[in-house]
């Protein structure tokens, strides 16, 4: 995993570097290892050109068929709001906010992601 | 204005029926009129008594339990479990019981019934032999019996008597059932409706044992018991159960000197009140014109009966109460597994009934219809083997329909032209479900209430939930409604296109549209703004384009890719894939992959078949023979899937496409080649079609069979499209299916030279990648082709649109631009890059955890 530079700890605590920007497949998703204060975590990062909001991040597990592969699901929009369906059971998750459309009382994890020239930051605050 | 103090109600039995009961004072809000207090002897809450049997198939009292736990504390009733009632004091309106005693104004008796044993020596009261089959515990008490048994005997050949025989051969008993009448199920059964019934019962390995009376219970030799029968023959057991027939739970009453039917019952009026109108009886334990009502529905509708005539003095003058009219005691029952169905008058009774029997012995089905003596309307009727037809006599029966022209044809195999009952000819006033009284109004109602789908009209009228015999009938009067409303008229394939998947085709097609953006930007519906939105209509394009979903994008990528065939991995093309496609490998549930390479026929050399069990070994993957006649390799993960297929490229190996909607298998025997039977080279026609048409995207995947001669070894009729040889060609079957819903595929045409076999193949392939829905199999398409197979086979063969040509030069562009998709992967970078499990780190996915099972490695 690519460490983080002292630049970055300098702009803020909770920016960190994830991966480059040509690891993103545009209206798709990939798969990152991140280092959370809880441990590390994986997210499923999607990449979304020409949207209000073009980089989302929520958890690469799927709490339905616990495996890890939300990054592998097919990125639509349900009534204008973009989300993402499980590859396993077809569950559709908010990207903004991680909410499992189907069962109210599931949510995925989410951060804030943004570019930083090539880079991907993730904030982790 | 004062309100009034609440009454004393006394229910005495929490069974089906007196739970039904609370449940209805509930509904009606009468429980405020009322300080309500349940006895029950039994340790457990009301609970499903005719799902009984689950309890010996996994369910357990919680899962049979009727309603929800706290149901009787949020409605403030007391409900005194394991607390039964010993005596009823009438002059001083008090229940007693072991605990003390308790007023009431008003009772009511709902303590249905208790199995009835016969008087047989060696089998009174308390002999540890005498089980029956009634309650939860009684079921427990058996399982213990069955400890160490061998053998189970049922005395009593009802309804009752094969369910509990059931239950022995689940407990793995050798089951027999010991009937005194001449036939089985004698109450709603004829003579020959019992034969068939016996025979497809002994057929399950339940010994039938008819003419007996048992007239003395003794220690056995071999076994547990020895019951001796009237003319002197024995039979051992080690276990009896006791089915033969139930008693009305009077006793209550008539020590209290209600008035009690000769035959036992307590005799209620139309209101279900007794001899004392404070006191009501429902339920088994009620005799209604002489009658008891063995069954559940007819005691729901005491219950409702009751709970109006409760209710009557709070609820003002209108409407009046529903009042007991007698019940229909129609069954529809699976009993061992074989469907049994009795409809109103089964034996013909009726002055001047006609008969219409069907009888197959081959398969043992037997049905009887009766039919009123002036031939206009259906009385009653047997069902034995089949009940398929039960839903529609029954409607006829109750709903006084009139006859088709043949009544006949109402039991009689069904052949094309039969009359089915279509949903919408069933009249309002039709009872759907009997537990719960409703009729076909009550859920046209429902619907246009706003009630949608079937679940909400199953939650709004509780139909289906009782018994669950009119689950089909249910459904198909729902989905008939709801088509009537318009509800289906929306054939949008998803939110973001107002068109059908045909409408999308033609576009695709007409305009020469290439991507999926493409199509959205010219003919994507804009996308709504939700309800309750402040915001103001969107105007021109400023706003963030519409992404499309997982419904629409990859019914556009299939399209796209029977037009052009591009390789489904461009860029432009990989974010529309399901995660099959994407990877070109079937996801499992762990997240990892299975592979499977393409092996035409079926037909794989020695060598190859080495190739496929080194990369298995390599990887330590999962290998297994599929039902397709190829081998499945199971357990990659994602980033392994290019160096896999990497060597099996090499080897000589394609994609099979097992993970596409697209052709995947053609099934061969080994035909002319080396069968003495062959007369024509099956395997060498399979592996040609299965070049032919690798790599067509298509509505749904498509499946090929190809067999050498008409014995059939290939199956070739259960397939898409399936080739049988003849002496002078070949015979084509299409629109076949396994799978969910099996279809027999029809005689397309026969004697076919190759050539014309695969012109017609060719044209019936591309038409049906026109004209279908997603994910619509070939069988589904063609039972929704108006005009059915002529008219396919003037469009296919005759060339009646003239279309031919163009379906042909179709083809044949995309037989031209086949291309391995994975060696097509292989060869680009950017591609590849795809197949990381993170793109920030190369160690594999840690969760993904295995364990080994029969010399291979699983899912852990
Ligand atoms: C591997 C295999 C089972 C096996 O171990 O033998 C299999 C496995 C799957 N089948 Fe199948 N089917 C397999 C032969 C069959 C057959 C037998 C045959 O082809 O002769 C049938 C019945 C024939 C038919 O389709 O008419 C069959 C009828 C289905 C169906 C029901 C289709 C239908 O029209 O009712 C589904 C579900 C669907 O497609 O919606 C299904 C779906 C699936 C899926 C894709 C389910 C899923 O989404 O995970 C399975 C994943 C395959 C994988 O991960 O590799 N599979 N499946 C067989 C692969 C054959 C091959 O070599 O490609
Ligand atoms: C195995 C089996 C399968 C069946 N299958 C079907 C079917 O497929 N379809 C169908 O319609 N019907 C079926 N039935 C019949 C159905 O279960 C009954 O019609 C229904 O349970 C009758 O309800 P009830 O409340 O009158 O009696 P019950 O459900 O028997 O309830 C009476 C309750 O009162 C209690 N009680 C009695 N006396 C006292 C007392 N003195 N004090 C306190 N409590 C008392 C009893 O313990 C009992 O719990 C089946 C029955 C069995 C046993
Ligand atoms: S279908 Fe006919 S030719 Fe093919 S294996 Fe069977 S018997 Fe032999
Ligand atoms: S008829 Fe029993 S549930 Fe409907």
């Amino acid at each position: 995993m690519t460490a983080a530079t002292a630049q970055d700890q300098t702009m803020t605590q909770t920016w960190q570097p994830l991966c480059t920007k040509a690891d993103l497949v545009a209206h798709s998703g990939v798969a990152a290892w991140t280092e959370t204060p809880e441990g590390p975590v994986q997210v499923a990062v999607f990449y979304l050109p020409g949207q209000a909001t073009e980089l989302f991040a929520v958890d690469h597990h799927d709490p339905f068929s616990d495996a890890n592969v939300i990054a592998r699901g097919i990125v639509g929009d349900i009534q204008g709001e973009p989300v993402v369906a499980s590859p396993i059971y077809k569950q559709h998750f908010r990207l903004k906010d991680g909410q499992c459309v189907e069962d109210e009382a599931v949510r995925l994890r989410c951060w804030p992601l943004r570019f930083d020239g090539e880079r991907v930051l993730i904030d982790l605050g | 204005m004062t309100t009034p103090t609440p009454q004393d109600l006394i229910i005495i039995g929490n069974g089906m029926v007196g739970h039904h009961l609370v449940e209805q004072l509930v509904e009606r809000g009468s429980v405020d009129h009322f300080r309500i207090t349940v006895f029950g002897e039994e340790r457990h809450p009301a609970y499903d008594r005719v799902h009984l049997s689950e309890y010996f198939s996994g369910r357990d009292a919680a899962d049979l339990a009727l309603g929800e736990a706290d149901f009787y504390a949020t409605h403030d009733i007391t409900l005194r479990l394991g607390e039964a009632v010993s005596r009823i004091d009438r002059e001083n309106r008090e229940v007693v019981t072991d605990q003390g005693r308790y007023r009431y104004d008003s009772l009511v008796l709902a303590t249905g019934s208790y199995p009835f044993v016969p008087p047989i020596p060696g089998a009174e009261t308390g002999q540890p032999n005498r089980l029956v089959y009634r309650t939860l515990d009684d079921l427990d008490t058996i399982r213990a019996a069955a400890t160490d048994a061998r053998r189970g005997v049922v005395v009593g050949g009802g309804l009752l008597g094969l369910e509990a025989a059931n239950a022995l051969k689940s407990l793995e008993l050798e089951a027999h059932v010991v009937e005194f009448a001449p036939r089985l199920m004698p109450v709603q059964l004829d003579d020959q409706g019992g034969t068939a019934l016996r025979e497809k019962i002994e057929e399950l390995g339940v010994g039938v044992h008819l003419n007996r009376a048992t007239t003395e219970i003794t220690a056995g030799d071999d076994y547990r018991y020895r019951m001796t029968f009237q003319d002197g023959e024995y039979l051992e057991t080690d276990l009896i159960v006791f089915s033969a027939g139930i008693r009305p739970q009077d006793t209550l009453a008539r020590e209290c000197r209600l008035e009690i039917g000769e035959r036992g019952g307590i005799v209620i009026d139309d209101e279900c009140r007794t001899s004392d109108p404070e006191i009501f009886a429902i339920g088994e334990c009620a005799l209604w014109d002489n009658r008891i009502f063995g069954l559940v529905a007819p005691g729901y509708t005491m219950a409702r009966c009751a709970a109006d005539a409760l209710s009557g003095p709070f609820r003002g003058p209108e409407p009046a109460g529903e009042r007991f009219a007698g019940a229909d005691m129609s069954t529809k029952l699976k009993l061992l597994g074989v469907d049994v169905g009795s409809i109103g008058d089964a034996h013909g009774t009726t002055d001047g009934a006609i008969s219409y029997r069907y009888s197959d012995e081959a398969t043992c089905v037997y049905r009887r219809l009766v039919v009123s003596g002036d031939g206009k309307r259906v009385i009653g009727a047997v069902l034995v083997g089949d009940n398929a037809s039960y839903d529609t006599l029954l409607q006829y029966a109750q709903n006084g329909i009139a006859l088709p022209a043949d009544p006949a044809s109402l039991i009689l195999p069904s052949v094309e032209g039969a009359p089915t009952l279509g949903a919408d000819a069933l009249p309002e006033g039709a009872t759907i479900c009997s537990c719960h009284n409703v009729t076909k109004g009550k859920i046209c109602e429902t619907i246009d209430a706003g009630a949608c789908d079937l679940g909400a009209i199953k939650s709004e009228t509780k139909a289906s939930t009782g018994c669950g015999g009119c689950t089909a009938l249910l459904k198909s009067v729902v989905d008939h409604e709801l088509e009537a409303r318009g509800v289906e008229v929306d054939h949008s394939i998803c939110e973001h296109f107002t068109h059908t998947r045909q409408e999308l085709y033609s576009i695709v097609r007409v305009e020469g549209i290439k991507t999926f953006s493409e199509l959205i930007e010219k003919h994507g519906a804009s996308s709504t703004p939700s309800l309750g939105s402040s915001s103001a209509p969107k105007l021109g394009s400023s706003s963030a384009p519409i992404l499309g979903c997982d419904i629409c994008k990859p019914a556009v990528a299939s399209i796209l890719a029977s037009c052009f065939n591009e390789p489904i991995t461009d860029a432009a093309h990989v974010p529309l894939q399901d995660t099959n496609d994407t990877f070109m490998a079937n996801m499992q549930k762990n997240g990892t992959y299975s592979v499977v390479p393409r092996i035409p026929g079926g037909e794989i050399t020695p060598s190859k078949l080495r190739v496929l069990g080194e990369v298995g070994e390599k990887y330590g993957l999962y290998t297994k023979i599929t039902g397709g006649q190829r081998v499945d390799l199971f357990g990659a993960r994602l980033e392994q899937l290019p160096d896999i297929w990497s060597e099996l490229i090499a080897e000589g190996f394609e994609t099979g496409h097992a993970y596409g909607k697209s052709l995947r298998t053609v099934k061969s025997c080994v035909g002319s080649t080396w069968c003495r039977y062959g007369v024509q080279d099956s395997v060498g026609m399979a592996i040609y079609l299965e070049n032919r048409y690798k790599g067509l995207r298509s509505p749904h995947k498509i499946k090929f069979a190809v067999s050498g001669c008409t014995r059939e070894c290939a199956e070739a009729q259960s397939k898409d499209v399936g080739v049988i040889a003849t002496e002078n060609g070949w015979n084509l079957y299409v629109c076949g299916n396994g799978g969910m819903r099996p279809r027999h595929g029809e005689l397309f045409a026969t004697d076919l030279d190759d050539e014309a076999l695969i012109r017609t193949i060719d044209r019936f392939l591309m038409f049906y990648v026109r004209t279908a829905d997603r994910l619509q199999r070939t069988s589904v398409w063609r039972e929704n082709l108006e005009g059915g197979l002529d008219y396919l086979k003037d469009v296919v063969i005759d060339d009646s649109l003239g279309l031919g040509e163009e379906l042909e030069s179709q083809m044949r562009h995309v037989i031209g631009s086949y291309e391995c998709e994975w060696a097509n992967a292989l060869d680009d970078p950017e591609k590849l890059k795809r197949f990381r499990s993170f793109v920030n780190d190369s160690r594999p996915d840690p969760d993904i955890i295995v364990t080994e099972e029969r010399g291979q490695l699983r899912p852990a």
